[in-house]
């Protein structure tokens, strides 16, 4: 019986998504206050073998894999009934999901039917007395509350970034079993995958990101900020505000209900830094502000600011950056 | 088509993070002076995705709002009422008090059915009070419906329900049959605001109050004695971070220092 029952992902283009190495690593560390069982993983799609392998020398003692045609695109009718055989054959005490499209769908749904709970959107896991103590945001990110879930399997979704992976072992002892599990009936149907096109960088994976809101004012500004992106090689983010005003696609939302990112640098232009919005950037190594507000939120959070017009800032910096990397 | 929306009152989100404060002690949001509690923006949404089915339907059916609450929550019902629903519903007792997301969709699910499973369930996709987004599901899964979460359209199509699903990457077109759960996401976009007839007309209907009882739940079931999900404690995060902010005449000069900073930091 492992302590930990991990759902991994497999990233879009294939291969395993990085929230799996993040919640094995979480798992790793939870494992000997839970009475030791080990970390297992669960992986449910198709074409799973490679990451199965991945998830192994990312830490799970244990992979389950369930594989079939009709799980290949993730439906909460299809994973339910595998999701809870594989819980059942692995008798978890802890059962961790990623809080991506697919945790935050299946986790309560599962969580329910397995008798319990679920604790929504971790960034920190403590065990303690046989149970995991859950910090999580809310109130917008104003707040942080401390809950358990005191129902079993305990289970909680965990935020991208929030958890380190451990180092990646190729040479790692793990078994992989495959669990022949029905997917269930589709009722609801998916009929056509519309993915957004993000030219370049991938936000969630990029070390820099550029970022704009409703103080730019238009949504022409953004070619200003994708210019600056492609100059550093950063991703373009944009926040709730702009995106909810059709300037920019949600795919590229940065905040609590859009994308988490923690790169090196966040560059934030014309954007107020509300709570929701930090919920989605408040992780990066470093914030940099532009905002013509003295008393904006994103200064409480900038390691460096300028109050100003982002207006008259960009176009001289846009040329003193490509005059620096020219010279590297 | 007949729907039930289920609605959240909460603080009001817009507060200003500087007059949002926590009693620690008691686990609490300290209300902001001057701040009224709103309905929650993504229920608000909800209603009007409701709306919405019913009008594409040619606006024959019933929508009713439904809501977990103390009084106070009324008002929140009574928003929903005044944008065109038709008939509110509250759970409001002391025991439902101190419960967590279980216990408010097993309340909330047990109220569904003793008013009639609609055609449509819609939920927002989360309140923005815990930001949990669970309760929908909870909902769907004890009434054995299907549920597609974080939407931005809904439609009629082909006696189905035909949803976009805002996703990590992109959207998912999705076909669903009725009956159905379904939660609705900021992308949806703004509700209508009621005339100020309708929100007379709403302050005048009677919102139907139930208790434990009324829906078959004994008050262990409910609130704080039934609650999975217990919790420890509510603070509001400190941050140490101190912003060096460039001085300069120009906003020219400002842009020229920053991009040399950032070089010395090796940050580019």
């Amino acid at each position: 019986m492992a302590s930990i029952l991990v759902f991994g992902e497999s990233a879009p283009g294939g291969g395993p998504a990085a929230i799996t190495a993040e919640l094995l690593g979480a798992a790793t560390r939870l494992n000997a206050a839970l009475g030791g069982g080990g970390a297992a993983c669960a992986l449910i799609g198709a074409g799973l073998d490679a990451v199965a392998r991945a998830a192994v020398a990312a830490g799970a003692d244990t992979v389950y894999t369930a594989q079939d045609a009709a799980l290949a695109q993730y439906g909460a009718d299809a994973y339910l009934p595998v999701a809870a055989a594989i819980v059942e054959q692995a008798g978890p005490a802890v059962v961790l999901f990623g809080q991506t499209s697919m945790g935050r769908d299946l986790a309560p749904r599962l969580a329910t039917r397995l008798g319990s709970a679920v604790a929504m959107d971790a960034l920190a896991l403590e065990a303690g007395d046989g149970r995991v103590r859950v910090t999580r945001s809310c109130y917008g990110g104003n707040a942080r509350q401390v809950v358990t879930v005191e129902s079993d399997p305990q289970v909680v979704t965990v935020r991208a970034k929030s958890q380190d992976p451990l180092p990646e072992d190729a040479g790692r002892a793990g078994e992989i079993v495959p669990v022949a599990a029905a997917p269930g009936d589709a009722r609801a149907r998916l009929l056509e995958k519309e993915t957004a096109d993000s030219a370049g960088v991938r936000l969630e994976d990029a070390g820099i990101v550029v970022s704009g809101g409703r103080g730019l004012g238009a949504p022409e500004a953004f070619a200003d900020l994708e210019r600056i992106a492609a100059d550093l090689g950063a991703a373009v983010g944009a926040s709730r505000a702009a995106c909810d005003l059709g300037w920019y696609p949600p795919s590229q939302q940065v905040g609590l209900t859009g994308t988490v990112v923690s790169p090196e640098l966040y560059v934030a232009i014309a954007i107020s830094g509300a709570s929701q919005h930090m919920a989605g950037c408040g992780g990066s190594k470093n914030i940099v502000a532009i905002n013509k507000d003295p008393d904006a939120n994103i200064f409480r959070y900038s390691r460096f600011g300028i109050v100003d017009d982002y207006k008259k800032v960009l176009p001289q910096l846009e040329a003193e950056l490509k005059r620096l990397l020219a010279d590297a | 088509m007949d729907a039930i929306v289920c609605v959240k009152q909460i603080p009001d989100p817009e507060t200003p993070a500087a007059a949002f404060s926590v009693d620690e002690a008691a686990m609490r949001v300290v209300e902001a002076p001057g701040v009224s509690p709103v309905i929650n923006p993504f229920d608000q949404q909800a209603v009007e995705a409701a709306l919405q089915l019913r009008e594409a339907d040619g606006g024959a059916g019933t929508i009713s709002v439904l809501s977990l609450g103390p009084d106070s929550a009324r008002d929140a019902i009574k928003t929903g009422l005044a944008m065109g629903a038709d008939e509110g519903y509250q759970l409001n007792a002391p025991a439902f008090e101190g419960g967590d997301a279980w216990t408010t969709a097993l309340a909330l699910a047990k109220a569904i059915e003793k008013i009639g499973l609609p055609d449509v369930l819609i939920f927002g996709r989360q309140a923005a009070d815990l930001d949990q987004g669970t309760v929908g599901s909870i909902v769907a899964e004890l009434l054995g419906l299907p549920s597609v979460t974080v939407l931005r359209s809904v439609q009629l199509a082909g006696g189905e329900i035909r949803v976009s699903r805002v996703v990590a990457d992109g959207f998912e077109s999705i076909s669903v049959p009725t009956p159905a759960a379904l939660t609705i996401s900021n992308e949806f976009g703004d509700p209508r605001y009621p005339q100020l007839r309708q929100i007379m007309q709403a302050a005048r209907k009677q919102v139907t109050m139930w208790t434990p009882a009324d829906i078959g739940l004994d008050p262990g079931e409910v609130g704080a004695a039934g609650a999975r999900v217990k919790m420890h404690a509510l603070f509001q995060p400190r941050n140490e971070t101190e912003c060096e902010f460039i001085e300069a005449d120009t906003a020219e000069e400002k842009a020229g220092l920053l991009a040399a900073r950032l070089r010395e930091a090796k940050l580019v």
